[in-house]
């Protein structure tokens, strides 16, 4: 038996096995999803509440439009904020990359006990939203964010494309805008995606605030209609892992020879 | 989105005859090191200066100052009688041209080119028709839809000098642009960088540390000793009046032969020799060009053959004087072809103006 076979073998072996760590959970949610009780028979009723059912519809809508606030708001916070720090005040790097990873080191129940005061004015200022979150998601999806378009913002040469922008007569938001963003993209949409798929599954924050997001409607319907709780769960699986395939294949086309 | 920037001499900038650039008093310190120690330099209208001295003389600082990518402590600048010492890097219409590799990565050729037109308000046909005649200049015009990672290291420092010309600008800004490429496209793009320049006749400042590449393609070379201008001269003024020992050391090749000066006159060995200004008094050491030295077989002479290096056309051989002195002098091949390592050579030296320095 040569070499080669047994790892080719082995190799197969440990990709079944991922496979099955992975994919098996999510076959356990699909089953138990359509299942019928008692009589071994498949229904959609569960996946067709998703759609139907107004608290599932409104939660899902909510999610989504958090996502969607917070990846607007963390890429219009952190990218230029960490453009200019790479190019105007490299000294405040460690302080900046301090203050984004600080939210990883605190657990989410003490953030909310801590903003529960600050919020009290956020809702007396701006109303009382679920979109409010917004501001602690942006806050929580930082350490993800920044790692990922420090990375990008590393693997180029930010100060000599700055300094020829400017000699051609480009200001610092064009310089920013139109020659550093566009090649940290990659880094900025992954940033992007980790900040969709984490908001999609924050549960602490938003229940412990009383908002409906998905996940906390997930829970609660667990509790009363578990097979649509397990439709939902996977569907916002299905969604982030859709969403990362559409990702990659927006960076790639842009990164291959003549793809513009 | 289109974010014009305000450019006040584009009107200025227009004819590419060229403009005057005048540094005064330029000084500017890192904590305790004084990278510009009160430059002074002066560029005629379609003129080639090249700033040469070794790392940490202050060039790149100067370049960069002149560009408005640093800011100077005192001192001023100004470009056709135009007081830039306070304006903007992105309001001096400069075209600079960098060391590192500075092509737009997700722009095509055509469209890095292009930048700074399209940052001018120029028409789309305009700008691509500008950056089309750029390209071709430097023999660029068949890579337009190309990417920077497509395109070797010299081609892609020829988009960056077409992209910096295409703006027409007042001053064209050359920071060691040739040291990433390798001996034989350096040579290559050198000549061609001179060639392009003198047609668009925009003046220029050339930053580097390599002499052979400043003697080549300026019209004057200023040489930078810690934060100064040592030297400042036509190349082969420089070469052959050096007014510094740092010049005389650093450019070119120098033997140093014990002389002695009296009056206008310096002793070396045999010969008796013209000296420069600047030369010290008494006993020194001539700096001598190792082409000034011939070697002539004698039984009697007072130095004996230690090297001799066949080179082609030259050869250079370096010989032991009876002090102990190394001295290279180099040769027509012919004239080498008479010696023999452990021979005994007179020296003779061409009587051309030497400078003295002490010992």
């Amino acid at each position: 038996m040569s070499g080669a076979w047994v790892w080719r073998v082995s190799r197969w072996l440990l990709l079944l096995a991922f496979a099955a760590f992975f994919l098996l959970p999510l076959v356990a949610l699909l089953d138990f999803s359509t299942a019928v009780p008692r009589t071994g028979g498949r229904t959609g009723a569960a996946w067709q509440s998703l759609l139907e059912d107004p608290q599932m519809t409104a939660a899902i809508k909510t999610s989504l439009l958090l996502a969607l606030f917070t990846v607007i708001g963390m890429v219009v916070l952190l990218v230029p904020t960490m453009i200019w720090v790479k190019l105007r005040v490299p000294r405040a790097t460690r302080l900046v990359e301090f203050l984004c990873l600080l939210p990883l080191t605190i657990p989410a129940l003490v953030i909310v006990v801590g903003i529960k005061n600050v919020y009290a004015w956020v809702t007396y200022l701006v109303g009382d939203s679920a979109m409010t979150l917004t501001f602690i998601y942006v806050v929580l999806v930082l350490p993800y964010a920044y790692r990922s378009i420090d990375a990008a913002l590393s693997s180029i040469d930010a100060r000599t494309l700055s300094e020829a922008a400017r000699s051609l007569g480009a200001g610092w938001f064009t310089v920013i805008t139109r020659v550093i963003t566009p090649n940290i993209w990659p880094g900025v949409l992954g940033g992007a995606f980790i900040s969709v798929a984490l908001v999609l599954g924050e549960y602490t924050v938003s229940s412990l605030l009383n908002y409906e997001t998905l996940p906390v409607v997930i829970v609660l319907l667990s509790k009363s209609d578990a097979p649509q709780s397990m439709a939902a769960s996977l569907a916002s699986i299905l969604f982030a892992a859709a969403l990362l395939v559409v990702l990659s294949f927006l960076d790639r086309r842009r990164r291959t020879p003549g793809g513009k | 989105m289109s974010v014009s920037q305000s450019n006040p001499s584009s009107a200025s900038s227009t004819a590419s005859a060229g403009l005057a650039v005048e540094m005064t008093g330029l000084l500017r310190t890192y904590g305790s090191v004084n990278a510009l120690d009160g430059l002074d330099l002066h560029l005629d209208p379609g003129e080639m200066v090249v700033l040469l001295g070794p790392s940490g003389c202050g060039k790149t600082t100067a370049l960069r100052i002149l560009a408005g990518l640093e800011r100077q402590d005192a001192g001023t600048i100004s470009v056709g009688g135009r007081d830039l010492s306070h304006v903007p890097a992105n309001k001096r219409d400069m075209g600079m041209v960098f060391q590192a590799y500075s092509l737009f990565p997700h722009l095509t050729v055509l469209d890095n080119v292009a930048f700074g037109l399209k940052l001018r308000g120029r028409s789309r046909k305009d700008r691509r028709q500008r950056a089309g005649d750029m390209l071709d200049l430097v023999g660029l015009g068949e890579q337009k839809a190309r990417y920077a990672h497509q395109l070797s290291g010299g081609q892609q420092q020829r988009v960056a000098l077409a992209r910096a010309l295409a703006i027409e600008p007042a001053v064209l800004l050359l920071d060691e642009p040739l040291s990433a490429l390798d001996a034989k496209v350096r040579v290559q793009l050198r000549d061609e960088i001179r060639r392009v320049q003198m047609d668009v006749g925009t003046t220029t400042l050339f930053v580097t540390h390599d002499q052979e590449e400043a003697l080549a393609i300026a019209d004057r070379v200023g040489v930078m000793n810690a934060g100064r201008l040592d030297q400042i001269a036509p190349p082969s003024e420089l070469y052959s009046s050096p007014a510094t020992r740092f010049v005389g050391e650093f450019v070119g090749l120098s033997n140093r032969i014990p002389a002695r000066v009296e009056g206008e006159v310096a002793h070396v060995l045999d010969a008796r020799l013209p000296v420069l200004a600047g030369s010290a008094a008494g006993a020194g050491l001539a700096l001598v060009r190792p082409e000034s030295v011939s070697l002539v077989p004698d039984e009697e002479g007072h130095a004996k053959v230690a090297t001799i290096a066949f080179l082609g056309p030259v050869s250079r051989a370096t010989v032991t004087l009876d002090d102990g002195t190394l001295v290279l002098a180099q040769l027509d091949s012919a004239a080498a072809a008479g010696l023999v390592v452990g021979g005994r050579v007179r020296l003779e030296i061409t009587p051309s103006p030497v400078l003295v320095v002490g010992a």
